[in-house]
Parts: structure tokens; sequence; C-alpha cells
């Protein structure tokens, strides 16, 4: 069991190592702001959700598990906030993305 | 209005007793000091007035969460293998997606959905309009189609 | 192997410092520096229990704390600071 947990919280941490390096790579190699910010949204959320759930195993129920589980929830709910406030002052600022942005909305469905 | 202050008391007494762990006098009359603050500050910016965060949609909202996750990995693959790419072409597009339909705190956690799977991104929140800047063609087709949306506005119901 | 998880953050967490430095605009660098703000948090929540502290796990929460007010304060200043440009560009033109 022991050894199992071991096992299942070793894939998850390298797992989660990998994501957060591919998302370091992509926010230096990608090529304008916004790619960039889809780059930095894979370390931001898989890899947080990978590391933290590989610590969380090696923690066992314990206190420690909930302040992980509040540092998760906290960082789910925070970085999406903190890339559209990033995101939209750009937007104000004048950065255009390398696409053209629609004026009307288009209809869902 | 009493039931929400005091579901709220409750939750920030057992967050310092479980966070800090000392029960000192010194420490114990500071929790008491900050539970305090808290409540007035919130109390101030009307929280219990209006329903602004809703606990209720409690376990439909766990499901969301499964599903967000299994999205989350899927397009964090996606994206991973355009990064890895050695060309490095990325034809990024911009749609705007109509949520007027939606109350504001749903069109909110739409938002914050769409930002949080890798590959599509929440440039802005407009008078119901959401544009969303999205790597590929495809994931923007993808958004546009509206399982997210139909997923969000399926919490409300019931 | 928690250094294989440590070493990735490290790594992750100097490409990011490069792309501060490098730029160009300035939300690409409060960009990097909000990467660099989670990956510390990460590391911090590994290093608990690499060295078998769980006490860090409360730097690691308050760190999350201060980066994303930290983020958000710099791009109200920057975002203030456009709108008043165009304000003075409307009351010249």
């Amino acid at each position: 069991m022991d050894l199992a947990l071991d096992i299942g919280s070793w894939i998850l941490l390298t797992l989660g190592g990998v994501s957060v390096l591919i998302g370091g790579i992509g926010a230096l190699r990608m090529p304008d702001l916004y790619s960039r910010m889809h780059a930095a949204s894979v370390t931001d959320s898989m890899g947080a959700i990978l590391i933290i759930l590989g610590v969380m195993l090696q923690a066992g129920l314990s206190l420690a598990t909930i302040k992980l589980a509040a540092i998760l929830l906290f960082l789910l709910f925070t970085s999406p906030t903190a890339s559209n406030a990033l995101a939209s002052a750009a937007l104000l600022a004048g950065n255009k993305p390398r696409a053209e942005v629609p004026d009307t909305p288009e209809t869902s469905q | 209005m009493i039931k929400r202050i005091l579901l709220l008391a409750v939750l920030l007494v057992l967050a310092w007793l479980l966070w800090s762990g000392l029960y000192k006098p010194l420490l114990l009359g500071l929790g008491v000091f900050s539970c305090l603050l808290t409540l007035y500050v919130v109390r101030r910016m009307g929280y219990f007035d209006n329903e602004v965060f809703a606990l209720r949609y409690n376990l439909r909202l766990v499901g969301f969460w499964g599903w967000l996750g299994r999205e989350i990995v899927k397009s964090s693959i996606e994206v991973a293998q355009i990064v890895l790419r050695p060309s490095l072409k990325v034809e990024p597009k911009v749609v705007a997606l109509g949520a007027d339909d939606l109350e504001p705190l749903d069109q909110a956690l739409l938002g914050n959905s769409i930002t949080l799977t890798p590959g599509t991104l929440t440039l802005d929140v407009h008078e119901g309009r959401i544009l969303v800047h999205s790597l590929t063609a495809a994931g923007a087709d993808a958004v546009l189609e509206g399982e997210m949306k139909r997923r969000v506005s399926a919490l409300r119901q019931g | 192997m928690y250094y294989v998880v440590t070493i990735a953050t490290f790594l992750t967490m100097a490409l990011a410092l490069i792309r501060a430095i490098l730029g160009p605009s300035v939300y690409d660098r409060v960009l990097a520096v909000n990467m660099f703000g989670t990956k510390t948090v990460l590391l911090l929540s590994v290093i608990a229990f690499l060295y078998g502290r769980p006490d860090f796990l409360d730097l690691a929460l308050a760190y999350a704390l201060i980066n994303f007010i930290g983020v958000l304060a710099v791009l109200e200043f920057f975002r203030a600071r456009v709108a008043r440009r165009e304000a003075e560009n409307r009351e010249g033109a």
C-alpha cells in the first residue's frame, strides 16, 4: 500500500515537474504575449495540480494535506484572475493579439 | 442573513484554529480580532445582502471540477505538443462568446474556467460578451461550440 | 524523488527570469514575474516535504497571497497610467 502510494506520488511529481518545465520553455519560446500566456497556463494549472497532488499523497491524512488543498484551491482561483487582469490590461494598453478581434458577438451553439 | 454570518464566522474560526495550531491567549485574542475584522469588512462589501457566492451548488460543482480537470489534462497535452514542436508555428484566433444569458457570477466562472484550461484564454468579459484568445483554431471552435457554457449554466438549474 | 521536481522548478524559474529580462513589453515581464511567484509557491510546498518541515506550507500560502495581490496591484498601476495618458491625448487633440 505504501509502495503504491509512493509510486503514485512519484509519477505525479515527475509529470508535474515535466509540465512545469514545458510551460517555462513555452513562455520563453512563444512569439507573442498572448501565446506566452497559454504556455504559462500549463505551469499554472497543470503543473500546480500535479505537484500538489503528488505531495498530498506523501502527506497522507494530516493537517498538511488540508493546507496543501487550501494552497491548490487558492492557486486555481487566483491564477485565472491574474491572467485575466493581465490580458485585459495588455489589451487596453493597445497590445494587439496576432489575430483579428471580432466586434460583434457570434452566437454560440 | 444571520445564518450566512454565522456560517462564515464558524469557517473563519476553524481556519484560524487549524492554521495556527498554537493556543496561547495572545494568539487566540489575535484570532478573535481578525475574525471580527474580516466579518466587518466583508459586511461592508455587501456580501451578506445579496447572494454573491453561492455555497449551494456544492455537489454539482465537484462534478464540474472533475470534468474541468479532464479538460485541463487534455488541452495541456495539446499545448505541450505545440510548445515542443521545433517549427513553433502558432496561428492564434480570437472569438467572442455571447454569454449575456448567464448570471454575472456564472459569467465569471465560465471566464475563469476558459482561462484555466491551457490553450484558451479569456481576454475580456464585458457586457455579457467573453472575448476568448485561442492558441489554435480548433480550440476556438470548441469554445464557440459551447459545451463548457452548457455545463456552467447547468450548475444553476434545480 | 523530490529532487526531480525541485530541479525542474528551479529551471523554470530561471527561464521565467530570462523572459522577464528579455521583455519586450511590460506585460511580458509581469507574466514572467507571476509565473516565478507561482513556481515559488510550488517549490516551497515541495521543500516542506523534502526537509520535513511542514511549517513551510504556511510560507507557501502567504507567498501565494502576496504574489496575487502584488501582480494585481502592479497591473492596476499600469492601467491607471494608460488611462491617464489617453485622457491627456484627448485633451491635447
